[in-house]
């Protein structure tokens, strides 16, 4: 049990601090967070992906089914609650992830990564051709209502950056959990040796498809939310480009542990934000150099970093490893 | 039936422009297991050098022919050097460990690279324009084919076979394809894996440049022209086969009839096509279609 | 392989320091001082990628020489006047790459956290839907300019957004007007069209205009190439075995030039002609390789289509003495953007009697006002006064060869009543419905 609660008080004291620090926070960083903290859920579900060897380049399909269901729900289905609209996104790409998992479980490696990154674009192709829905151009996400209630003006911005935070932290708990649980456990020797596993009479594939199933619901959870904070949807959400983003902030992170989703995805749209500000013409130049300079000198992610300041705080015995 | 020839004809173009562009990608892929994402940079700076370098030999008025070796030097003295420079000064760095940090340190090169080209290059587009006149066109019947796009054609031919005779033939063939079914036996059988990865690369660089070189007088030469390039390759080398020659030329010949036919008669699903083909390949043959089955570590 | 990296310890220190000073690099960015003198003004425009060459740049380029020579009282009347009504513009420019929620998000910070007074920009029509809501939101005002979707202002009455460019409609209503009239008796035509929304809207628009004004052409071909594709030769061994007597596209820049290589030298345009409603933008780089006799729409009366005036001879002899090229239609969409702007305030100033106007004084001068511009007059007149309206201009093309330069023959000018919706008409339903309350003479 001891085991358990540090890092959940440490996790839950950052969380209080950082809801409430919001109320004094200027709008456009309470934004920014809000939108970091939806994309750090797809990372989380990445994280358990990889340590289970796996790097799919298609969540963007997850995420953009997520989103459109926020978006066409809150359009044309007449409902506005966010919970309703939230719970729709979660199961809808819960059952995507469930079908296409049958699918995906099978292949490993980089045939694992091309048939998930196929299986986006052809929901991208469908997209675009879609003219009804905006094509590229896509279409606007009017703001939710919160059980009944409509916050007004600047309100609705941190009322929405506190329901993200509420579910990033229940999501953060229910992985963390997960890892310390044996299924959770099994990752990694999936990633190291299946047959060994097979052997001892556990299904990888069925492992698999159940990490498949989690993940996809985490990142239509955070395609939906993303599409709250910017109110639009475009189908460039399911693109490769934005996968490869996901997994760009994955690998920053680092799959050590659950936190590092969180900060290394505000750590990167905080990096994005300035590079676009001091350097309108290079940033590219300028986040390839951050991102090689991360992976040179913290190969583990940053949230490696979370590991060291434990050792040397002396909170945690040097070689456990999570 | 001129439906049906122009079909085989439009196929078979667009099959050697995606021989040309993945060729590289599955030379590095197969010896390295790098999914190189810069090849897509390899692409787009052979494009740059040979718009202004072969642009300017044909303002000049030298000999034709020449233009057309200018093209290749040009691409290989391009690879040469952005090869070197990424797989000496940065990815040795990163050997041995995970392949997907692999994939995301040549991410952050091409990022680097691509505002390198703005930097270099300017945001405006080039064009190279004298080859495609000079190739003149061959009419069969209302349709009419251009002779750079049958020299493309010709080309791809060549350099496929080229390959495989250097795969099969050589002694370079022979340690690269040790090297690709089996680093380790390879590097006990005493050979030197580090000289083969750089040497790999640079060939990798230099067909990658090959390929922008080469496709620069058909499009427009400017900013992003590299990300284009990136997915299609990686598709058709996921079709094939990791490092398989063969594989990666019948993938884009299977991939360009597709498209050809989709363009045709069916325009409205042109978009999904090489996805469509990539998965359903995958799911018949899930290593691609020329990997040898390999046997399973315990 | 790994002796020559510092020691663990020391990466740690290297990496804190690396990220530390990314972070200072934001707080003194954020932290400076709001002037109250002069007016902040953020231009975004595509700084990098494939559309920088073809939009952003001529876009940004006409925003720094405006831009400087309004600060330094430069510019013809009536744009005499020092910056906006005598304060100077103060610019940030910022780069428009990237997904919708880097464009949304950026947005944000040049509102919330940078101030400005007035957001100017946006080239694709996608980032156009995106920001219009969240500057509803922020209360900032905005000027969209070259972004062409009617959406903007049809979807939603708007109060702090307003586009001076005219959409997109009137291009193809044009083209189409103009193709039936060179063309006799069309009773063919195909298309080639970028895969995304424009070229679906556009394709879509002309499809429209053909039906009402000749119902008895059919369409034999419609190809939609992925955007950037580059590679045309399946596409144009369709087109050459066709029977189109015209084709229609909305190409524009890299996929227009690469188009017309390939076409060209397969003798695609010699056999069917082309009609670019966008084509304007590439004539200058292509010169002699546009073939004769093709149909070129500049989106608006730009550049070739420009109306004679002193302020059109200033801003593009201004122009090519800075940038040594020709301005082609973005950067005089740019120039109509910030006039109107410029109109707006200066008027509002007016009104106040010299004091520097707030955004709801803007605003209300901004609605339904008519101003000159390098080009021809814009009147404010849809979307309840923030939506521009001109005329516009056809021509067919002409490579001059003694003088080696592009020329533009048979010139169709089309009245604004006539190629744009009525007010408070949705530009879909107008074109379904025969094109009711057009005023052409």
């Amino acid at each position: 049990m001891t085991m358990v609660s540090r890092p959940v008080l440490f996790g839950a004291l950052a969380l209080i601090i950082v809801a409430v620090v919001a109320l004094a926070l200027p709008s456009w960083l309470v934004s920014l967070t809000t939108l970091a903290f939806a994309n750090a859920l797809v990372v989380l579900g990445l994280i358990i992906l990889w340590r289970a060897g796996l790097v799919p380049f298609g969540q963007a399909l997850f995420y953009a089914i997520g989103a459109y269901a926020v978006a066409l729900i809150d359009r044309y289905g007449g409902m506005h609650d966010v919970f309703v609209l939230i719970t729709a996104a979660a199961v809808l790409s819960a059952f995507a992830a469930f079908l296409t998992g049958f699918l995906l479980a099978r292949y490993r490696e980089i045939f694992f990564a091309m048939l998930s990154l196929a299986m986006s674009m052809i929901l991208y192709g469908a997209l675009v051709k879609t003219e009804t829905l905006g094509s590229t151009d896509g279409f606007h996400v009017e703001a939710p209502t919160y059980l009944g209630y409509a916050p007004q003006g600047a309100m609705h911005l941190l009322v929405l950056f506190w329901l993200v935070l509420a579910f990033s932290a229940a999501s953060a708990l229910l992985v963390f959990l997960y890892f310390r649980s044996v299924a959770g456990a099994l990752a990694v020797p999936v990633r190291d040796s299946e047959i060994r596993l097979e052997f001892l009479g556990v299904s990888v594939n069925g492992l698999i498809h159940l990490n498949l199933v989690i993940s996809g619901t985490l990142a239509g959870i955070g395609g939906a939310f993303a599409a709250l904070s910017i109110e639009h949807v475009d189908p460039n959400m399911a693109y490769w480009t934005t996968s490869g983003g996901f997994v760009f902030v994955t690998i920053l992170a680092g799959a050590g542990s659950v936190a590092a989703a969180f900060v290394g995805s505000f750590v990167f749209e905080f990096l994005k934000s300035i590079a676009y500000d001091i350097l309108p013409g290079t940033w590219q130049i300028f986040l390839g150099a951050v991102l090689l300079v991360t992976i040179l000198f913290l190969p583990e992610g940053l949230g490696s970093l979370f590991g060291r300041l434990r050792q040397r705080l002396n909170l945690k015995p040097a070689n456990v490893s999570s | 039936m001129l439906t049906a020839f122009a079909i085989l004809t439009d196929g078979l173009v667009y099959a050697a422009y995606l021989f040309l562009i993945a060729i590289g990608l599955t030379l590095i892929f197969g010896v390295m297991r790098i999914l190189n994402v810069t090849h897509g940079s390899f692409y787009a700076f052979g494009a740059y050098g040979s718009a202004i370098a072969v642009g300017i030999y044909f303002d000049r008025g030298f000999p034709a022919a020449g233009g057309f070796l200018l093209m290749v030097l040009v691409a290989m003295v391009i690879g040469l050097g952005l090869g070197l420079i990424l797989e000496r000064g940065l990815l040795r760095l990163f050997y041995g460990k995970d392949e997907v940090i692999v994939v995301l340190v040549t991410y952050a090169a091409f990022l680097i690279l691509e505002d390198v080209i703005k930097l270099i290059w300017g945001p405006n587009s080039y064009a190279l324009y004298q080859p495609l006149a000079l190739a003149g066109t061959i009419d069969v019947g209302s349709l009419v084919l251009s002779g750079y796009d049958i020299g493309l054609i010709v080309f791809a031919s060549l350099l496929a076979i080229g390959a495989s005779f250097a795969l099969k033939r050589t002694r370079w063939g022979h340690l690269l394809t040790v090297v690709i079914f089996d680093r380790e036996i390879a590097a006990a059988l005493g050979i030197n894996v580090t000289a083969v990865y750089t040497i790999t690369f640079v060939i990798g660089a230099m067909l990658g440049a090959l390929g922008g070189a080469v496709m620069a007088p058909k499009i427009a030469v400017t900013l992003g022209i590299g990300v284009e390039v990136i997915v299609l390759a990686f598709a058709v080398v996921a079709i094939g086969g990791m490092g398989s020659i063969g594989g990666a030329l019948l993938g884009a010949l299977i991939v360009g009839e597709c498209r050809a036919a989709a363009v045709h008669l069916v325009p409205q699903i042109e978009l999904f096509v090489i996805y469509a083909v990539m998965a359903l390949v995958l799911i018949f043959r899930p290593q691609g279609l020329f990997t040898r089955i390999a046997p399973r570590k315990i | 392989m790994r002796q020559h990296l510092p020691h663990p310890e020391n990466r740690l220190t290297i990496t804190f320091a690396a990220w530390f000073l990314g972070l200072l690099a934001l707080t003194t960015t954020g932290a400076r001082a709001e002037q109250p003198a002069p007016v902040k003004i953020g231009f975004v425009t595509f700084l990098t990628g494939p559309a920088a060459a073809p939009f952003g740049i001529p876009d940004h380029n006409a925003a720094e020489l405006l831009v400087e020579s309004l600060n330094a009282g430069q510019v013809p009347a009536p744009y005499a006047q020092v910056g906006l009504g005598g304060a100077k513009i103060e610019a940030k420019f910022l780069d428009e790459a990237g997904s919708a929620s880097d464009v949304v998000t950026q947005f944000r910070n040049l509102a919330e956290r940078d101030h400005v007074d007035v957001v100017v920009g946006y080239v694709s029509s996608g980032n156009c839907l995106a920001v219009t809501p969240v500057a509803e939101e922020l209360k900032q005002l905005t000027v969209l300019d070259i972004c062409g979707t009617p959406r903007v202002f049809e979807e939603k009455p708007r109060h702090y957004v307003f586009r001076v460019n005219p959409h997109a409609t009137m291009d193809n209503v044009s083209t189409a007007k103009y193709a039936l009239a060179k063309f006799k008796d069309v009773s063919v035509y195909s298309g080639i069209n970028q895969n995304y929304a424009w070229g679906q809207d556009s394709w879509r628009d002309f499809r429209l205009v053909m039906k009402d004004l000749d119902p008895k052409a059919t369409v034999d071909k419609e190809l939609f190439p992925k955007l950037f594709a580059g590679e045309y030769g399946a596409e144009i061994s369709t087109l050459l075995t066709s029977n189109a007597q015209f084709i229609h596209s909305s190409f524009y820049d890299g996929d227009l030039e690469a188009f017309i290589y390939q076409a060209a030298a397969r003798g695609l345009p010699q056999r069917i002609p082309l009609v670019l409603t966008t084509g304007e933008s590439s004539l200058w780089r292509l010169g002699a390789k546009v073939p004769d006799g093709t149909v070129i729409g500049a989106r608006g009366p730009h550049t070739f289509f420009a109306h004679e005036s002193a302020l059109n001879v200033w801003f593009h002899k201004a122009y090519v003495d800075r940038f040594k090229e020709q301005p082609i239609y973005p950067a005089y969409d740019f120039a109509q953007s910030l006039f109107g702007l410029k109109t707006a305030w200066e008027k509002a100033q007016a009104k106040k009697g010299g004091g520097r106007p707030t955004t709801e004084e803007v605003i209300a001068a901004f609605e339904g006002i008519s101003f000159p511009t390098p080009s021809t007059t814009v009147q404010m007149a849809l979307g309840n006064g923030h939506q521009g309206i001109s005329d516009t201009a056809v021509g067919t093309y002409k490579f001059d060869k003694a003088e080696s330069r592009p020329e533009m023959v048979d010139i169709v000018r089309y009245s604004a009543a006539c190629v744009n919706p009525p007010a408070d008409v949705n530009s879909i339903a107008w074109l379904e419905g025969g094109m009711k309350g057009a005023k052409c003479d």
